[in-house]
């Protein structure tokens, strides 16, 4: 068999041990394992902000920490999982490995931007861990004038420099994305034989490149009119608070495709490879990542429903936002009709993938509640909106994340992870999961309002529900880390095609050399020809999995 | 963007590739631009339509003929510009060099015209969070001249940062490191010095002219 006979050879992870050649590495697998370090520093801090807020709403009175405290640790989970850790997590760690090696080539087009992306990542990050270390920040991750411009204490400033910088280092992967989908494809691979992921990240490089300089520039007024006091939303001076909304509400809503677009690359490679079948209606799955990019730009305004924007605005606004769901439901249905006749296994990466169309699907339909104006009324700012935003962002989003690191996890190391662990810490995660977020729907429906220290005891039951789903949920990502981490000394080597999948990332040897591939290959098929190359079946890997237990 | 002249960057299969990656990446680059400045150009035409009749007014404290002569200028150093990417092509390292020069030089005027506007208007304390005072057009014109200086300076950041690149090329070219072989560096910081030209071809018509 293919696994025992592997060789010592020279693999990116070998070619050099220094701290210098990690640090000054312009290989795009090493750069993506710096992010992994860096975002998951950035996921446990943010978690355990998660953690002290859930503890605290165990009960309806201010038990463990004040309410400035309160406002502070909710704002730092905000800021740290949206800006540090959902943003670059898949694009920057799955994306920078992947990329080049799914398209047959030698690394991004400018290796040296892409290091630095990850210096502009930690700069970043230093400049809001000073803020967090020093104090704090309470305005909320978003910002919203006249409070952070004028009223609050806390380190603005610095938390704002920080998303402002780290901003930029988004702008440099997308940027490398792009030039390098655009010129670096390896013969043959035309533009409909990419995969999946690959246009997932096309389209997320597309909204990065669109929207985070207007984030930019909005941080960058604020801080004109807190630091040097240019009055830019000052009503006092005819100036419009609700601009900035506006304005930020333009990055700030298609944020969240760079967050679950990137999570429906991962699903759409980890469902035709556990299905064992060509996916259903490539071309559509396609059109509807460029379409969500697009129709994503014009749905902000479904922020601001209540804010005081005129009716006519609000109608539109809501209309579009039924739009944006048409091309997210065309990948759920096109995901389904991949896994009907299919061969399913339910490794790990697919048990994830199951869970995330699940969850996806919640997420996305009661997003159709919010984005009907009338219901809107009724729940706005309510933990209805939290729980709606956790089942795409961490349902969806977090889910296909740790899929794919578990699906890429044997040709990131070359090394398989433990399954029976594997299936365990994914069963906890999705009964976590919904036992932390289903209850804040209820709880919103029956009016707790988001970000509120204290509550009535009426909603108690519920709120202990949720912080008890909280706990399974941390130990649940905790378990990863740990069995990653014994992986790397004590799995059994994986080769090349554990899963027996389909990609050039797979055609190469695992871990990779660190020129990628000895000869760049040349492409003759579709993606994901699974009904002609059945050879590779997947007991390869079974056979592997129970030698080791 | 390789660190030896005229050498192909190991990742790339040809020097066609590696060129059309950088010039792409530039233009990509400047897409975030159109939609950084784009924002900020946004707020102030809204604050205009919000507050036509101050702005107007207030708008008609700048100088137009200093702006107009740093349009002036400013176009005429894309020209210049324009000619050192046609020098780079053809190898003609003096004559590169004598343009880029030339660039800079007219860059360094605008600032400079800029300058004395920004210290005009510090000395009719006109700048906000400095030394704003309101007059007969009421506060209202403090948000014209927030706006004002906040589009101007961050033009004239990016103009600063041309010059510093254009600084790099200027030694690059000295040193024999520039030429037919390897031309792409000037040709795209002429795209980004168009692009901040053509900024402030929006800018001197909305904040002077209107």
């Amino acid at each position: 068999m293919k696994m025992s006979a592997i060789e010592p050879r020279t693999d990116y992870l070998n070619a050099g041990y220094s701290v210098r050649s990690w640090l000054l590495t312009q290989d795009h697998k090493r750069i993506a394992l710096l992010y992994l370090l860096a975002i998951t520093c950035m996921f446990f801090i943010g978690g355990a902000a998660a953690v002290l807020f859930r503890l605290d709403l165990m009960t309806p009175d201010a038990d463990l920490v004040q309410s400035e405290t309160y406002n502070k640790l909710f704002t730092m989970h905000g800021v740290i999982m949206v800006f540090f850790f959902l943003i670059p997590s898949i694009p920057a760690v799955l994306g920078n490995f992947l990329l080049p090696l799914m398209i047959g080539a030698r690394d991004l087009a400018f290796p040296k931007l892409n290091l630095l992306s990850w210096y502009v990542f930690i700069a970043g990050g230093a400049f809001t861990i000073w803020a967090i270390v020093h104090g704090g920040v309470d305005t909320g991750w978003t910002f919203y004038t006249p409070y952070t411009s004028t009223y609050s204490n806390t380190h603005v400033m610095s938390t704002a420099l920080g998303v402002f910088i780290v901003g930029f280092s988004s702008i440099l992967t997308a940027l490398n994305f792009l030039v390098t989908i655009h010129t670096m494809r390896a013969p043959g691979l035309t533009w409909f034989r990419l995969p999946l992921f690959v246009w997932t990240m096309y389209a997320t490089s597309l909204v990065i490149m669109l929207g985070t300089p207007v984030l930019s520039i909005v941080i960058f007024l604020v801080a004109l009119e807190r630091g040097l006091g240019f009055g830019i939303f000052d009503p006092a001076l005819g100036g419009d608070p609700l601009l900035f909304q506006h304005l930020f509400w333009f990055y700030s809503h298609p944020a969240v495709y760079i967050m679950v677009l990137p999570a429906m690359g991962v699903i759409s490679e980890l469902v035709t490879c556990f299905a064992r079948k060509r996916v259903f209606g490539y071309h559509f799955i396609v059109l509807a990542s460029l379409g969500i990019a697009v129709l994503g730009f014009l749905v902000w305004g479904h922020h601001m429903f209540v804010s005081g924007q005129s009716v006519y605005a609000g109608m539109v606004f809501s209309i579009l936002s039924f739009l944006v769901a048409v091309p997210s439901a065309i990948k759920v249905f096109n995901w389904t009709a991949t896994l009907y006749g299919g061969q399913i296994g339910y490794e790990t990466p697919m048990l994830y993938a199951l869970g995330f169309v699940g969850l996806f699907t919640i997420g996305g339909l009661t997003g159709l509640f919010l984005a009907t104006t009338a219901v809107d009324v009724h729940v706005h700012d309510t933990y209805f909106v939290v729980a709606h935003f956790h089942y795409i962002m961490v349902g969806g989003a977090v889910m296909a994340y740790l899929g794919g690191i578990h699906y890429w996890w044997p040709k990131i190391t070359g090394r398989m992870y433990p399954e029976w662990w594997a299936r365990l810490s994914a069963l906890m995660i999705f009964v976590g999961f919904n036992l932390t977020f289903f209850p804040q729907f209820i709880l919103g429906y029956l009016g707790m309002p988001r970000r509120y220290h204290v509550y009535p005891e009426e909603f108690q039951m519920l709120n202990v529900l949720s912080s008890a789903g909280a706990s399974i949920l941390g130990v649940g990502y905790l378990l990863p880390m740990a069995y990653f981490t014994w992986s790397l000394w004590y799995s059994p080597l994986a080769g090349d095609n554990p899963w027996g999948a389909t990609g050039l990332e797979w055609q190469t040897t695992s871990p990779p050399p660190t020129e990628n591939f000895p000869v760049i290959p040349t492409v003759v098929t579709e993606p994901y020809d699974y009904e002609t190359n059945s050879d590779q079946t997947i007991t390869v890997r079974r056979q592997g999995e129970f030698a080791h237990e | 963007m390789s660190s030896s002249a005229g050498a192909l960057a190991h990742h790339f299969a040809n020097i066609h590739q590696q060129r059309t990656a950088a010039r792409l990446g530039m233009w990509i680059f400047l897409l975030t631009e159109v939609m950084f400045f784009g924002g900020a150009i946004a707020t102030y035409c809204i604050y205009r339509t919000l507050h036509p009749y101050v702005f107007e007014a207030a708008g008609r404290e700048l100088s137009k003929p200093l702006g107009t002569l740093n349009t002036v200028v400013l176009i005429t150093s894309s020209l210049t510009m324009a000619l050192s990417v046609v020098a780079a092509h053809s190898g003609n390292r003096r004559r590169l060099l004598g343009w880029l020069a030339a660039t800079m030089g007219l860059g360094l005027v605008f600032l400079g015209v800029k300058a004395i506007e920004w210290y005009t208007e510090y000395a009719h304390h006109r700048v906000p969070g400095l030394n704003f005072t309101p007059d007969e057009l009421g506060p209202t014109a403090e948000l014209f001249f927030a706006c004002y200086f906040a589009l101007t300076s961050l033009h004239a950041l990016h103009m600063i940062i041309g010059l510093a690149v254009m600084g790099v090329l200027v030694r690059l070219a000295y040193q024999g490191r520039l030429g037919p072989e390897r031309f792409i560096p000037v040709e795209v910081t002429g795209l980004y010095w168009h692009f901040v030209d053509i900024v402030w071809i929006f800018l001197f018509p909305l904040l002077y002219l209107l």
